[in-house]
């Protein structure tokens, strides 16, 4: 057998890419290339029956500014935004108490289950509970509260609980675990100083779990810009958000560059938040990685342990 | 670790009752579906208990059961292959320096973040132009990859804590690379590998969305047979199956409990 | 004769701008323990780790008994390391951790347990074969990891920083223990430390690093008495140094009396030296605290070029077995404090206490002094 010695940094290319280049193809067949498929076809016009035409126009972006879609598309957002900052508001105190207790598996446990339980097993539970002859209309009317049953479901208010019940845990799960490792004794430190409860938590607290917040943020805000569950079961006529029009056009109108051109609505949103939400994650390492010796020492140490040349 | 000077206080303060209230908010309608699982009568009006329905749903719903059965071979292999590629790649990503590095670890975390409708119609159409037949094939390769950044971030997660040093002990004392990898790196972050595998089956058998997408005819998922039940209003069958389910994913979770943090890391 | 002999020949490393060893040589002999001591980011990790395998010079060589190993992967060379973090296998037992490389190299089951036994008995872990790491103290886990590495029966020991994660008591004992394992195996140990008690203690010579380059290489004796550098004299113990000129040089006894001038002390000071060093040349003197006698009368001694100083202790700090004190010298106020250690003895020869405020004398013999270069700025 011959016996070759390839250089560190050669051995480092041909290792890494025999480990990582298997998910790196899977990725880039089943991921980007159909992404670069949706931005092709929104630049198409579009297919008798279904499909496309391979011709450029910009046809499926004039079509968005119709003002039935423009309508859509302010719900949506003033849907999700409203969603989110509940979830977020909720979330705060919650994952802050979660932290704080001695009993973190188990609250973990109540959160994840609902979290995991089939979603739509989910939305029926609250189809269930809000529909005309659901649980919560038959209790108001045995009790004597109400004569007929209410009209609890299918409008935007049954969409926003709804959104709120399914994307809650997303908030609370990143925001629980910042705070879990935030240094309580600086609360302290800050009452000592004079602080009000809630002064200390606003200006001490606040400011060290701002990764966790915006991870709370982009990550309930995202699915939920995207949602298209909940707004067709539990929504009425005037709920409908951009995931049920991306599938209406798919399925229904099989108007594919449209389809097309509001997924790049939908992607450029999701990745520009998702960036935001990086940066403040790098500027927050940044800050604390001053040039200290120690940083020094632990570059030289990452240097070591990633071997890099 | 857990600092608990606050909570000497008596009086129980805004923060717990929150927590209270959520988790009861988020347990009602568990609660509320479960119970009437066990009523006799159709409605929601409660009438006696009985069992009459999770008899329907064991021994009366043939299609249920194929779509059950569909559901656990999707997820058993695209749980596998994620798990196996995904632990791959974060060793490789975790230690090695190559070409090609940042694009991989971008293009991973992109499929966790964009909404799931975006996956589901750029596959859905990306699989009608390369002429593919919509089935089980297709749901087989789309579960694969939103599974895949999953086992990716928690297996990256694991390796980033464990001590390098630890390897290049291995290799100090006489292993090979391959040896190194066999007795020393998989067993040490096995436990990571099986939860993400636990936490892909789990998503597998939850995914909605995207196996609506990319499903064919006689490749119907549990999840689209509840959805094309669901969609005719509130059946007591539901009701029974839910409870099944929620036993189903207490048990998950239960046999996960020593990851919870780190799944909640991760997520 | 186990162990070998290292040569590490004009070793250079750069990481990016960082160069972690510029020009490294340095020969180890056969059997020695060998100690790289200097500060965070010196390279002393980076050498270590060139001679284990982990890492790979840019330029330069590496040589076990003159045979070069560069090209050898790490699981092939002659050398096994200590690590700082222990680098114990998380999922294996100790009995199982101290038997990997054994398994391996697929030794029998009996031949595996006699031996594996003989290193555990000799770093007393008889009673914890059966544990995993994660249920044993520090030092414990410190014992595993000497017992894994000598067990390949290897030529060279190499020793991270093997104690820095332990508390000052354990690591006082521990490497106690170090030496005596050496004393008994006989091979060639390189020891990596940043701690000069440490280095001091247990090695027959030692290399101070500082910035990628070795300063001085010589007996812990030669390194402490007589530093070659401004930053070894610094960093090796305390001392009181002071920028100062040769203003005249004599020949004195076998050596040279040279007369240099200290600005900072605005007088004129005596030290011999081997060599004769040129009128108007730069040099720092340095004095260790320990050498200069504090006393509350006037020294009575007529050694020749005896130092005496006069001042007012600002800051007296008592250690028990020994006093410090920092003294502020009369006749210059701006100068820097001057540290003087007096080691306490029997109490009828002690003499009188020496108390905040107090007016005392500074002295030392010029042979005490020494001069050193002052090249690391």
């Amino acid at each position: 057998m011959k016996k070759k010695v390839l250089k560190p940094a050669k051995r480092e290319q041909l290792l890494g890419m025999l480990y990582s280049f298997p998910m790196g193809i899977w990725f880039t067949v089943f991921f980007t290339v159909p992404l670069a498929i949706i931005i092709l076809y929104s630049f198409m016009k579009r297919g008798l029956y279904g499909g496309v035409e391979y011709s450029f126009t910009l046809e499926a972006y004039k079509q968005m500014i119709n003002p039935s879609f423009a309508k859509v598309l302010v719900r949506t957002l003033w849907i999700s935004a409203f969603s989110t900052i509940l979830c977020v508001l909720i979330a705060i105190p919650v994952g802050y108490a979660m932290a704080k207790s001695k009993h973190q598996t188990l609250l973990l446990f109540l959160i994840i289950i609902p979290f995991w339980t089939n979603s739509l097993i989910r939305i029926y539970a609250w189809i269930s509970i809000l529909s005309t002859e659901g649980f919560l209309n038959s209790l108001l009317i045995r009790l004597g509260i109400v004569k007929e049953g209410l009209h609890l479901i299918y409008n935007n208010g049954s969409v926003i609980l709804v959104l709120v019940y399914m994307y809650l845990p997303f908030a609370i799960l990143p925001l629980f675990t910042t705070i879990d490792k935030f240094d309580f004794f600086l609360l302290d430190a800050a009452r000592d100083l004079g602080a009000t409860k809630l002064e200390s938590i606003v200006k001490v607290m606040f400011p060290n779990i701002k990764s966790g917040l915006s991870t709370a943020f982009i990550f309930t805000f995202i699915p939920i810009f995207g949602a298209y569950t909940v707004p067709l079961l539990v929504g009425g006529k005037d709920s409908t958000m951009i995931g049920n029009i991306i599938v209406d056009q798919v399925s229904k109108t099989r108007n594919w560059p449209l389809a097309s051109a509001f997924s790049m609505i939908l992607t450029i949103a999701s990745l520009i938040g998702v960036f935001w939400m990086l940066a403040s994650a790098q500027r927050e390492a940044a800050a604390k990685n001053k040039n200290t010796p120690q940083a020094y020492e632990q570059k030289v140490r990452a240097h070591h342990r990633r071997g890099k040349r | 670790m857990n600092y608990h000077s606050y909570s000497k206080k008596k009086r129980a303060s805004f923060s717990d009752t929150m927590l209270v209230l959520t988790i009861l908010f988020l347990f009602v309608p568990l609660f509320v579906v479960t119970f009437f699982s066990f009523n006799s009568a159709k409605g929601m009006q409660w009438e006696h208990a009985s069992l009459i329905w999770y008899k329907t749903l064991i021994f009366d719903s043939p299609s249920l059961w194929l779509a059950f059965k569909n559901s656990i071979i999707i997820a058993l292999t695209s749980s596998i292959t994620a798990t196996v590629l995904g632990s791959l790649a974060a060793i490789g990503i975790t230690w090695y320096r190559f070409k090609g590095r940042s694009y991989i670890t971008t293009i991973s975390y992109l499929p966790m973040v964009l909404p799931e409708v975006i996956i589901g119609i750029s596959m859905l159409i990306f699989f009608s132009s390369v002429k593919i037949k919509l089935g089980m094939f297709t749901i087989f390769v789309a579960h694969a990859t939103f599974n895949l950044p999953f086992v990716f971030m928690m297996v990256q997660a694991r390796l980033d804590e464990f001590d390098y040093s630890t390897i290049e002990a291995a290799r100090d004392l006489g292993a090979n690379e391959r040896q190194a990898l066999m007795k020393v790196v998989v067993p040490a972050i096995m436990p990571a590998i099986l939860s993400s595998f636990l936490m892909c089956t789990t998503m597998s058998l939850e995914d909605f969305v995207i196996t609506f997408f990319v499903s064919g005819p006689g490749s119907g998922t549990l999840p689209l047979y509840v959805y094309s039940m669901i969609r005719y209003g509130v059946s007591p069958v539901i009701n029974a199956l839910s409870f099944v389910m929620i036993l189903g994913t207490m048990l998950i979770a239960f046999t996960f409990r020593r990851f919870l943090k780190t799944a909640a890391a991760s997520t | 004769m186990k162990g070998v002999e290292v040569t590490v020949d004009r070793v250079t490393r750069s990481y990016g701008d960082f160069k972690a060893l510029d020009d490294v040589s340095v020969t180890i002999k056969r059997g020695e323990f060998f100690s790289l001591l200097g500060p965070s980011g010196c390279g002393k990790t980076t050498l270590l780790r060139i001679i284990a395998g982990f890492d790979y010079p840019d330029q330069g060589s590496v040589l076990f008994d003159n045979k070069d190993i560069l090209p050898i992967p790490p699981d092939k060379r002659q050398s096994n390391t200590i690590f700082q973090t222990y680098a114990l296998f998380p999922h294996l037992t100790v009995y199982e951790n101290i038997a990997f490389p054994l398994r391996l190299r697929k030794l029998g089951k009996e031949e595996i347990d006699k031996r594996v036994k003989h290193y555990v008995h000799m770093v007393q872990l008889d009673d914890h074969l059966y544990k995993k790491p994660s249920m044993l103290s520090g030092g414990q886990k410190q014992r595993v990891a000497i017992a894994r590495a000598l067990i390949n029966e290897p030529s060279v020991l190499l020793l991270d920083e093997p104690l820095s994660a332990l508390d000052a008591k354990l690591r006082q004992n521990l490497l106690v223990e170090l030496d005596d394992i050496h004393d008994k195996v006989g091979i060639t140990f390189i020891y990596v430390t940043h701690d000069q008690s440490e280095a001091l203690g247990v090695s027959d010579r030692i290399a101070v690093m500082d910035k990628g380059k070795i300063l001085q290489i010589g007996s812990p004796y030669e390194i402490y008495e007589a530093p070659a550098t401004r930053f070894v004299a610094q960093f090796i113990g305390e001392t009181n140094i002071f920028s100062c000129t040769v203003l005249s040089c004599e020949p004195f006894e076998n050596e040279y009396m040279i007369v240099v001038d200290v600005p900072a002390l605005g007088t004129t000071i005596n030290v011999p030296d081997l060599e004769p060093q040129e009128v108007g040349s730069k040099f720092d003197f340095t004095v260790r605290p320990e050498k200069i006698r504090v006393t509350l009368n006037p020294p009575r001694s007529t050694a020749a070029g005896l130092n005496v100083f006069k001042g007012v202790v600002e800051e007296p700090v008592y250690s028990g077995f020994q006093s410090k004190y920092y003294v502020r010298l009369d006749d210059i106020p701006t100068a820097p404090l001057m540290k003087a250690f007096k080691q306490h003895t029997a109490f009828l020869e002690d003499g009188p206490d020496i108390e905040w405020k107090d007016s005392v004398y500074l002295s030392w013999t010029a042979v005490d002094g020494y001069l050193v270069k002052d090249v690391d700025q």
